[in-house]
């Protein structure tokens, strides 16, 4: 039905017929890389800090996002092509294995979020991240654009599916993270401004229905963010102390591994979802600053090379992956620092734990596979 | 041909829209980074001060160090308040990784029945705040601390804590002269200095423990330390080390005071024997006494109710605060205040029919002998007990100078120095009769009050403290039982000394003094069997009190009601006259009569330098049936 036709014409004919470099011949972007490096080491000596000068948990840490990184450049080697081929599979698949988790998954915590299978531990919703994006932009790939109000009705049940599934595991988080990252390809694929407008205020309207629906601690986190000061002891504490060793690092910070809040333990998760206030106390404003260059450089790069994408596909799925990291960055340090509710949601590459990092890093790969990728395209 | 909704793909729109869009993003990014960098400069610039405090605040604690609470010692520097380090359980609930089995292992290494489980489910879950330690159990026995620290290692969150606790090594005999320390309450906490008492617990209720609490506690100190977030020290930062309370020594003997209580044979009564020149208390005992340890690790209700119900009234103190009618024991004092008021002479002839009647009225006042002792002088009158001459010497003075003179002696004032909670008796006349019943005073009544009975009320240590007085031919010094606070001495003058009880002729103390020894050895002495043969020379003199109703709440038996129906008798004395060294109060409840061989024993006990107090075997109450006293 859909109409699809390939234009030959390459966006950037400067460099056809030149020798293909050797960074495009192993698929991999050096700027991209040198800022993952840079943000991975920076977020390495950050945890060494963190984890109570903890040897053990830096090295695990530098392991995983070695391997992480070496999955990220395997899935580089990938065509876009292929990519696409296997979307409507591991998006079929992230649906199943959450429909598995509701039926069957792990109760802890009063949530389901893990599936076992032998020796593994798996969250499904971490595919969900990556595998809605792709469906959404392999859809509209295939569909004139902007999308019509036909396209966008099959583009909601394709989204409501999973993420009402992991809504109701419940993990609201993740839920908004893929919904976000489900939103940022409707969006970048042209999605008219009056529509955008009027879903806000829709969304706006919708509120007090979500707060109905929200369980007990979900509405205590959005009280405990409103004031944080009225339970300073239970639900506050986080909070309370993340902004106290944010604001007494200062401009310089208390020097690494000297930050009394992180040290002496009064900061909670100050490892994994707090990683961002040991830094602030630590290393400052300045360190602060510098953390956030590092990632504005990382989206930038990310979304120059979304906008050198030659096919529809690469480009939306590549869009939404480098906002769906900012998303990231600027929720978790919104929470930390006091300006978002707490939601579980960790700093993207410095935190300590391992799902999130691979997704990311294969998020990264698939960036890479579409801007190397670029003259082998074939449909 | 498709229909016109069917568009077809426009690559070059689909590029400009998503770099359009891609624009948006951008700008939006770098709006969010801006407001995230804004938050961060807020937090970091603006209120750094704000929350470097806070930060200062969260790792810095001032720890109180309370000072270690002085030591009580008797005149001999016997030990008899001390602090013992005691053991106490506690258990941090975010340390312990499963509670249930945890706090069973607990039950079940202390070898403790399995329902207090649920006792100590319910104190783990006491606390303010996260990481602050919940009190499990106090005291732990050395066998406890053993087993605990063997399994230790099963036990994480589990501390065993020392506290240094009071401890009274002789509880019971010292019970109302010690009083006791108690955990500090609510009522106490808000009229304690917060600096000085913030790591003490215990706070003295009654006796010197409570009389000198100022000088007991001591000064607190404190450090600075940096603690981690579990309230962990990690290291002292600074530190004022405290001021250790002073050191209490009583004037109490307590080998007298033991004596005492052995004499008091189990019965209810008190004891006090003062030093007349010092104003030492030597004894003061009230029986019977209570176990005041109980007290300091917090008296459980029913140990609590059972003291509270007991008919015998263990926790109240008789001998500071027991106001009873002292009977003939005023004769003394009244016959000093007949001769200074000139209303007789000692010399003088009053003839006792057996009875005695007021001027225009029938009533006889009975002598406590039906056939009277005939002719009676002063020093006969004290020695016999005579009634009739007393109430006639009350007629003559009338009830204002009887009353007035009789104050200069303490009675119906409290002149203890430091005797927490000493009552002052009663001693009535017309304006308390007045103010109190709004009635005239009766001529009988000032007969009454001549004989101590009627609304005459005295402690038995205003007793003491009178004889002491009369013994000191009436130069007065408080009585008090502090003898050296740390190492500055408790010494006369006290101040608010009564003025010294004057009288015109030094002849008229000796008139009294003859009187009462008379009683001790005379042919007719009242308490002649107890004062035989007297290695040194002893006034006294006997008293009768008369049970007039019995207390509301009390259940008794037939037996036990005839019982407690008795007389209490009363006893006081000094020895020796012209060098008096002790003066004594006794009184027992019930007992009839017969009580000045206790007197004796104790002035024995004193003086004689052949007496061992320490190593006394129990001494057994002379079964001596004195003739029948006053009344």
């Amino acid at each position: 039905m859909a109409i699809d036709f390939q234009r030959s014409a390459p966006t950037h004919g400067a460099r056809v017929g030149r020798k293909r470099s050797l960074w495009l011949r192993l698929h991999l972007d050096p700027w991209l890389l040198s800022i993952l490096l840079l943000l991975i080491a920076f977020g390495l000596v950050v945890l060494y800090s963190a984890s109570g000068m903890s040897a053990q948990t830096t090295m695990a840490q530098a392991i995983r996002m070695g391997i992480a990184l070496i999955g990220a450049v395997v899935i580089a080697q990938f065509s876009p092509a292929t990519l696409y081929r296997w979307t409507p599979l591991a998006y079929g698949l992230g649906l199943l294995m959450l429909i598995a988790v509701e039926i069957m998954g792990d109760i802890g915590m009063g949530a389901q979020r893990w599936l076992e299978i032998g020796p593994l531990r798996f969250q499904p919703s971490e595919l969900m991240k990556i595998a809605m994006p792709m469906m959404l932009a392999a859809y509209l790939h295939r569909r004139p654009l902007p999308p019509s109000w036909r396209d966008l009705l099959v583009c909601g049940v394709i989204i409501a599916v999973p993420v009402l599934l992991i809504a109701r595991q419940p993990d609201l988080g993740t839920s908004m993270l893929v919904t976000a990252a489900a939103v940022f390809v409707i969006l970048l694929a042209g999605l008219s401004w009056r529509f955008i407008l009027s879903l806000a205020v829709m969304a706006g309207a919708a509120m007090p229905l979500l707060w109905l629906n929200m369980h007990n601690y979900q509405r205590q986190r959005v009280l405990t963010f409103l004031n944080p000061e009225s339970d300073p002891l239970g639900a506050g504490w986080n909070i309370i102390q993340s902004k106290t060793a944010i604001g007494s690092g200062g401009l310089e910070g208390k020097g690494w591994g000297l930050g009394t809040q992180s040290q002496l333990e009064f900061l909670p998760e100050r490892h994994t979802d707090f990683i961002v206030a040991v830094l602030g106390e630590e290393f400052g404003l300045i360190g602060m600053a510098t953390i956030l260059v590092l990632y504005l450089l990382l989206v930038s790069r990310g979304l120059v090379m979304a906008n050198q994408a030659q096919d529809t596909y690469g480009r939306l799925l590549a869009g939404s992956i480098v906002l769906t990291f900012f998303i990231y960055v600027f929720v978790n340090i919104g929470m930390v620092s006091g300006i978002l509710p707490v939601v579980g949601v960790p700093l993207p590459l410095v935190s300590y734990g391992g799902t999130s990092g691979v997704t990311l890093m294969a998020g990264f790969g698939i960036l890479m596979s579409i801007h190397t990728h670029r003259r082998l395209l074939k449909h | 041909m498709r229909k016109r909704r069917e568009r077809v793909k426009d690559h070059e729109q689909e590029v400009r829209v998503f770099r359009n869009r891609s624009l948006v993003a951008a700008a939006l990014i770098v709006l969010m980074a801006g407001a995230l960098v804004s938050r961060l400069f807020y937090l970091q610039v603006m209120e750094h001060d704000v929350f470097i405090t806070r930060s200062d605040n969260n790792r810095m604690r001032v720890e109180p160090l309370p000072p270690r609470r002085g030591l009580i010692y008797d005149r001999n520097g016997q030990l008899l308040a001390e602090n013992r380090p005691t053991y106490n359980l506690t258990i941090v609930r975010e340390r312990v990784d499963d509670l249930d089995a945890t706090l069973d292992r607990l039950v079940q290494i202390l070898g403790l029945p399995e329902d207090e489980v649920e006792t100590f489910r319910e104190r783990s879950l006491q606390r303010q705040r996260p990481y602050q330690p919940a009190l499990l159990m106090s005291d732990l026995t050395e066998d406890q601390i053993a087993r605990l620290a063997v399994n230790r290692y099963l036990l994480s969150g589990v501390e065993v804590e020392a506290q240094l606790m009071r401890y009274y090594p002789d509880p019971i005999v010292m019970s109302h002269v010690l009083g006791y320390v108690g955990r500090i309450n609510a009522e106490e906490l808000s009229g304690l200095d917060p600096g000085n008492y913030a790591g003490t617990h215990f706070i003295g209720k009654t006796g010197v423990e409570y009389t000198y609490e100022d000088q007991l506690h001591g000064k607190a100190g404190l450090r600075k330390v940096e603690t981690n977030a579990r309230g962990r020290v990690l290291r002292e930062l600074d530190r004022e080390p405290p001021v250790p309370g002073k050191d209490l020594t009583l004037t109490i003997d307590s080998r007298l005071q033991h004596l005492a209580y052995d004499l008091l044979g189990g019965r209810r009564g008190a004891i006090v024997a003062i030093q007349p020149k010092t104003g030492d208390i030597l004894a003061m005992v009230s029986a019977p006494g209570f176990d005041i340890n109980k007290f300091v690790t917090g008296i459980s209700y029913a140990d609590y109710r059972a003291l509270q119900d007991d008919i015998d009234l263990p926790l109240y103190n008789r001998a500071a605060r027991g106001q009873y009618p002292p009977g003939s024991t005023v004769k003394p004092f009244e016959a000093l205040a007949a001769l200074q008021n000139r209303v007789v002479d000692a010399n003088d002839i009053v003839y006792d029919p057996g009875y005695f009647q007021l001027p225009n009225d029938t009533r006889r006042y009975h002598n406590w002998l039906r056939w009277g002792h005939g002719r009676v002088d002063l020093r006969r009158a004290i020695e016999v007990s005579n009634n009739t001459y007393f109430y006639t010497m009350a007629y003559r003075l009338g009830i204002d100078r009887l009353s007035s003179f009789m104050h200069e002696f303490g009675f119906g004032e409290v002149n203890s120095l430091d005797v927490q909670g000493a009552l002052p008796g009663l001693m009535p006349s017309r304006e308390w009769k007045r103010e109190k019943y709004n009635q005239p005073w009766f001529p009988g009544e000032t007969l009454s009050a001549g004989i101590g009975q009627g609304y005459f009320m005295a402690t038995p240590l205003q007793l003491a403290a009178a004889t002491a007085t009369l013994a000191n031919h009436g130069h007065w010094v408080r009585p008090h039982l502090a003898e050296r606070i740390g190492d500055q001495p408790v010494k006369p003058p006290f101040p608010d000394t009564k003025p010294d009880v004057q009288v015109d002729k030094t002849q008229w103390w000796n008139d009294v003094y003859e009187g009462m020894e008379e009683v001790m050895s005379g042919r007719e002495g009242t308490a002649r069997k107890a004062g035989a043969g007297l290695e040194y020379t002893m006034a006294g003199k006997t008293g009768t009190a008369q049970v007039f109703s019995l207390g509301q709440n009390q259940k008794y038996n037939a037996s036990e009601l005839a019982e407690r129906l008795r007389d209490h008798a009363l006893f006081i004395g000094f020895a020796p006259v012209d060098d008096p060294q002790i003066a004594v109060a006794v009184i027992v409840e019930n007992a009839g009569g017969g009580v000045s061989g206790l007197g004796r024993e104790l002035t024995d006990a004193w003086l004689l330098p052949k007496s061992e107090l320490k190593d006394r075997p129990d001494a057994t109450v002379p079964e001596e049936v004195e003739s029948l006293d006053g009344d």
